[in-house]
């Protein structure tokens, strides 16, 4: 028997590791990993908050599913578009640094 | 404690510590293969919510096709493999506590939350309902008092993201004075 708040604070903790990869990283690609494990925590409040609230009732018994399926598609369509716009930028400026890209800050 | 909670401690442990060595690892191939038992130990917790279908999911679409985008991007980016730059910028303190003040936030509001109380007990469900979970998921996707428009949006979005990163990676002739 596992409480619903041991979910919640597992889920939280990997949140927090996420962010601090996507406020400290310099790294483009790290920063993208770090988003990713964002999202994974995000997924798990959502599994568990329908295992442990709406899985009898029949009228919601699917949208912790879908929601997290819903997240799981935007998940996908985020890495192709982070990732091209990574690959986009190492050929023109031959860095992957966030902090050496400052095209727009001049 | 249950076999149970041994089993989601174990679980828990490999998530977070390989979550850890992704925001720490200087070298980007490893930090790539940490998020991917990551992401497995994101499956496991899945199946202990009884969420097969979903743990299944997870195994296909991030093990099997982010994180090997990811590392694809990783090899042709094949200078920044190396440890030689430091990996954290200089606001790494300020992020870190962030980070550490935004899940004391979090701890607070989850451990005191009264909701937790309500929901304390997890409800003993018959196995016939979470069989028969996915095919409710299937007809919710496509009924019309489900969630048929937001299921198409997705599919439209995610066809738009894919044909865009392949526009915005084509290999295309830039000037020297770009770069």
């Amino acid at each position: 028997m596992i409480p619903l708040s041991w979910y919640l604070l597992v889920a939280a903790l990997l949140f927090c590791i996420g962010l601090y990869g996507v406020v400290a990283r310099r790294n483009a690609v790290a920063i993208l990993m770090s988003v990713e494990l964002m999202l994974n925590a995000v997924n798990i409040n959502l599994v568990a908050f329908w295992r442990y609230g709406s899985v009898l009732n029949p009228d919601s018994a699917p949208i912790g599913w879908a929601w997290a399926i819903f997240v799981l598609t935007v998940a996908a369509a985020e890495a192709a578009v982070g990732l091209a716009l990574i690959i986009s930028i190492y050929r023109r400026r031959d860095s992957v640094i966030a902090e050496e890209l400052d095209l727009l800050k001049n | 404690m249950t076999l149970e909670q041994v089993v989601f401690i174990l679980v828990s442990l490999l998530t977070l510590g390989t979550g850890l060595v992704v925001v720490t690892n200087r070298n980007l191939f490893h930090a790539a293969l940490a998020m991917m038992a990551s992401f497995f130990g994101v499956a496991g917790l899945y199946i202990l919510l009884d969420a097969g279908f979903l743990a299944a999911a997870q195994l296909l679409v991030y093990i099997g096709a982010i994180s090997i985008l990811i590392i694809f991007a990783i090899m042709l980016t094949r200078r920044m493999m190396q440890a030689r730059e430091a990996p954290f910028n200089s606001q790494s303190g300020l992020g870190l506590f962030t980070a550490v003040a935004t899940f004391a936030l979090l701890a607070a509001v989850i451990t005191r939350w009264w909701g937790v109380e309500a929901v304390s007990g997890r409800p003993d469900v018959p196995d016939t309902v979470l069989q028969g979970a996915v095919s409710a998921l299937g007809e919710a996707f496509v009924s019309a008092n489900g969630y048929v428009i937001p299921f198409i949006m997705a599919s439209v979005l995610l066809l738009a993201a894919l044909i865009g990163s392949i526009y915005i990676a084509w290999p295309t002739q830039y000037t020297e004075d770009e770069a």
